[in-house]
């Protein structure tokens, strides 16, 4: 009995100290600023995200899978029957979510030590970074859903800083502001949402809330309403059509960053608010419809559109929205630890692709164009290497990472619909043909650039080919955490985290389980797409040595469409931004400048004509001040007598 | 002493600082020189004073009487501050006549 006191106290204390490390360091590096040399500032940062990772660690350790912690810091919000406390939940899928962020943030950390190097914002650089990780730990360990809003609108905040971290370029301002706003709606639907649930349950607390929603019945009209507001706010933060359009532009920062924020933490932030509420959503399948639709379209269109882009980054950010939609698929059809298992092994491979591609542009001097590339497998051997491995992971090869993830969300679909298992299977496989036509356009053939640049080429520095080589092996193993069912082997995964997700389990209808003959044969098919698809993007781009076109008028009206992203940010552009802008100027001209500024220098000049003419009465003779002040005198004896 | 004082009608004292009062309104009003509009603002605190005593008498209350004392020292405060001006003034303008200082104007 003592022991587990003590026990549970001492996994209380060194959960509160992971986020408190992460605070620490943003507050060193946030007051002191400049004043920090450049590595130190990096290190500071870095240490704090490497202490909370132990602390972390330390958890997973010591907690059993089947048990959770949860504690209330102190009463937040205490009015008439609204009771809000600002408490942590420990249980397996925030251990799960802490190990993540703090893991990869602490490589990518390390990272950025060297990739920042000598860049005049490097302290201001790792202050947000912290800042970051501590909103993101916020957001996971919350044990209400207030607690995970402060973190959700905390990361939402650093993402824009770090977008516009180069903020003399207009272009990033204007990324920055779009990710703001984008999320903004999304951030209205989550709001609107807990209103709701505390309306109709009072409170906002994970348990109380997943307690009380079964006593409605399923498909409840509210228990819909709440659950779809809930998923707008995950669509804005996690990239679903139709609000995807900002995280593409949100590769104006850091390459870092992407890697951070808009790969493997923040944007997976929707769907770990969907599995924490798995119970809540597990009661509106109507919800769940609409999340596997939404999921399924941005996989396919995201997807595609990856297919024409030229940027490096450009083509990794889409592929991400794709495998958001794909994790969201898993989602939709109430896999909910098949979906983190997801986000888990993309955190891992994803990274790694996007610090590769950082190590590309670091080689070539802030190059990102691939059609300038070409040619670099023999110049940055290391990177190539580890990039390679991401790509597999990504494309579903076995053993890697992401075969096992994605192959257990392919197997989900086809339970459901086989329609949804084709669709799905071809966007893995477009993900495949992507990843390797950018593979095949950076790193084989020969070099595109000029001369001049080509002797310059270099590989990365350690600090930043470690990171790449760790999250290499881990994009490698990662996937052994989850092994399908025909192995006959335990899912390592899922069966952690089924303390968590088993409250729905029993909600949802029982999926019928598929025979191990029809999985081989699925598994051999996405293997073989993938493989495929791979070859075609060989042969176009190694044996027939194609490049992407330059310019528009090389391209067919259905290659045009999908290179200039369906036009959606067009569309939007005339749909939403044109009319507020139209409106405003209405108003600018006539409210504003006609009403307002009348009214003020209405004011204003009534001002000036009423002084203009009293002020003859100061005339400057005293005698005429003295009769004045006599009469006035005089005139108030006067009053007083006659009332 | 006190039978003199009260042996005089009230109405006596009330008239005679009325006219006191008045003749430094005018005084004020119609002087030229500062000095002299300065000492018509002392006649008027003095009528005033003497109202307040004989009241005072009048009504066997001494609150009358220490407020003159009151009206005495603020007088005289009133006295040193308005010299020093109008000798600053008389060295700035070589000049006490009140219409020499118009300067403050619009």
């Amino acid at each position: 009995m003592n022991d587990q006191i003590t026990n549970s106290s001492l996994l209380t204390i060194l959960s509160i100290l992971i986020p408190v490390f992460p605070l620490v360091g943003f507050l060193i590096n946030g007051l002191l600023g400049k004043r920090v040399p450049e590595p130190i500032a990096g290190w500071i940062g870095s240490i704090a995200v490497l202490a909370s990772f132990v602390c972390a660690a330390a958890i997973f350790f010591t907690l059993p899978a089947t048990e959770s912690l949860s504690f209330n810091l102190f009463n937040w919000i205490a009015y008439a029957n609204l009771n809000i406390s600002f408490g942590f939940l420990i249980d397996p899928l925030t251990i799960t979510m802490l190990l993540v962020i703090t893991g990869i943030g602490f490589l990518i950390h390390l990272y950025s030590i060297s990739y920042m190097h000598g860049d005049e914002g490097f302290t201001r650089f790792f202050t947000y970074l912290n800042l970051f990780i501590f909103f993101m730990l916020l957001l996971v360990m919350g044990n209400n859903y207030l607690v995970m809003f402060i973190g959700w609108e905390g990361v939402g905040l650093c993402s824009y800083l770090l977008i516009g971290f180069w903020f003399k370029e207009h272009e990033n301002n204007n990324a920055a502001k779009k990710a703001f706003i984008m999320n903004r709606v999304g951030d209205l639907g989550f709001l609107l949402g807990m209103f709701a649930l505390l309306m109709l349950f009072g409170t906002l607390d994970y348990a109380s809330v997943a307690q009380a929603v079964q006593g409605y019945p399923i498909n409840d009209g509210l228990i819909v309403g709440i659950t779809l507001l809930l998923f707008i706010g995950a669509m804005g933060k996690s990239a679903q059509i139709p609000l995807y359009t900002w995280l593409p532009d949100a590769m104006a920062g850091p390459t870092p960053v992407s890697a951070l924020i808009h790969a493997a933490t923040m944007v997976t932030a929707g769907i770990y608010m969907i599995v924490r509420s798995n119970v809540l959503f597990a009661m509106a399948p109507a919800t769940l419809d609409v999340i596997l639709i939404v999921g399924v379209a941005t996989c396919v269109m995201a997807a595609i559109i990856g297919l024409m882009q030229n940027d490096i980054k450009k083509v990794l950010a889409y592929s991400t929205v794709s495998q958001l939609g794909l994790m969201f698929v898993a989602l939709g059809l109430g896999a909910f630890s098949s979906g983190m298992f997801h986000v888990v092994t993309h955190a891992f491979f994803k990274a790694l692709l996007f610090l590769g591609s950082g190590s590309v542009i670091h080689a070539l001097h802030g190059e990102q164009d691939i059609r300038k590339m070409g040619g670099l497998g023999k110049y940055i051997k290391i990177t190539f290497i580890t990039f390679m491995i991401g790509s597999l992971a990504i494309s579903g090869i076995p053993p890697f990472a992401g075969f096992f993830s994605k192959d257990e969300i392919l197997a989900k679909t086809f339970e459901h619909s086989p329609a949804i298992w084709i669709i799905v299977s071809l966007s893995s496989a477009l993900t495949a043909f992507y990843m390797f036509r950018l593979v095949y356009i950076t790193f084989s053939g020969n070099y595109r650039g000029t001369e001049e640049t080509r002797s310059k080429i270099h590989e990365s520095p350690a600090l930043i080919t470690i990171p790449l080589i760790i999250l290499a092996i881990l994009s490698i193993i990662g996937g052994f955490m989850g092994l399908p069912a025909i192995t006959g082997l335990t899912h390592k995964f899922s069966t952690y985290l089924s303390s968590v997700t088993g409250a729905s389990a029993g909600i949802l209808p029982d999926a019928h389980h598929l025979s191990h003959a029809t999985e081989y044969v699925l598994i051999g098919v996405a293997v073989l797409a993938a493989i495929v698809s791979i070859l075609i993007a060989r042969y176009m781009y190694v044996t027939k040595g194609q490049l992407p076109a330059n310019s528009d008028a090389e391209l067919n009206g259905l290659q045009k469409l999908v290179s200039n992203k369906f036009y959606v940010d067009e569309v939007y552009n005339a749909v939403f931004v044109k009319p507020v802008v139209k409106l405003s100027t209405l108003i600018y001209e006539y409210v504003d400048k006609l009403v307002v500024d009348n009214v003020v220098n209405g004011v204003a000049k009534v001002t000036d004509l009423s002084g203009r003419t009293l002020r003859l009465m100061q005339t400057g003779s005293t005698t005429f001040y003295l009769l004045a002040m006599v009469c006035g005198i005089v005139v108030l004896f006067v009053i007083r007598l006659l009332i | 002493m006190e039978n003199a004082l009260v042996s005089v009608p009230h109405n006596w004292y009330l008239l005679l600082s009325s006219l006191l009062f008045c003749i430094g309104v005018m005084g004020v009003l119609f002087r030229r020189n500062v000095i002299v509009i300065l000492m018509c603002i002392e006649l008027m605190l003095n009528s005033v004073n003497l109202l307040l005593v004989s009241f005072s008498a009048y009504a066997q209350n001494a609150d009358g009487q220490v407020f003159v004392f009151f009206v005495m020292v603020v007088a005289a405060a009133e006295v040193a501050v308005g010299l020093a001006l109008i000798v600053s003034i008389y060295r700035n303008v070589a000049s006490t006549d009140i219409d020499s200082m118009k300067k403050l104007k619009w």
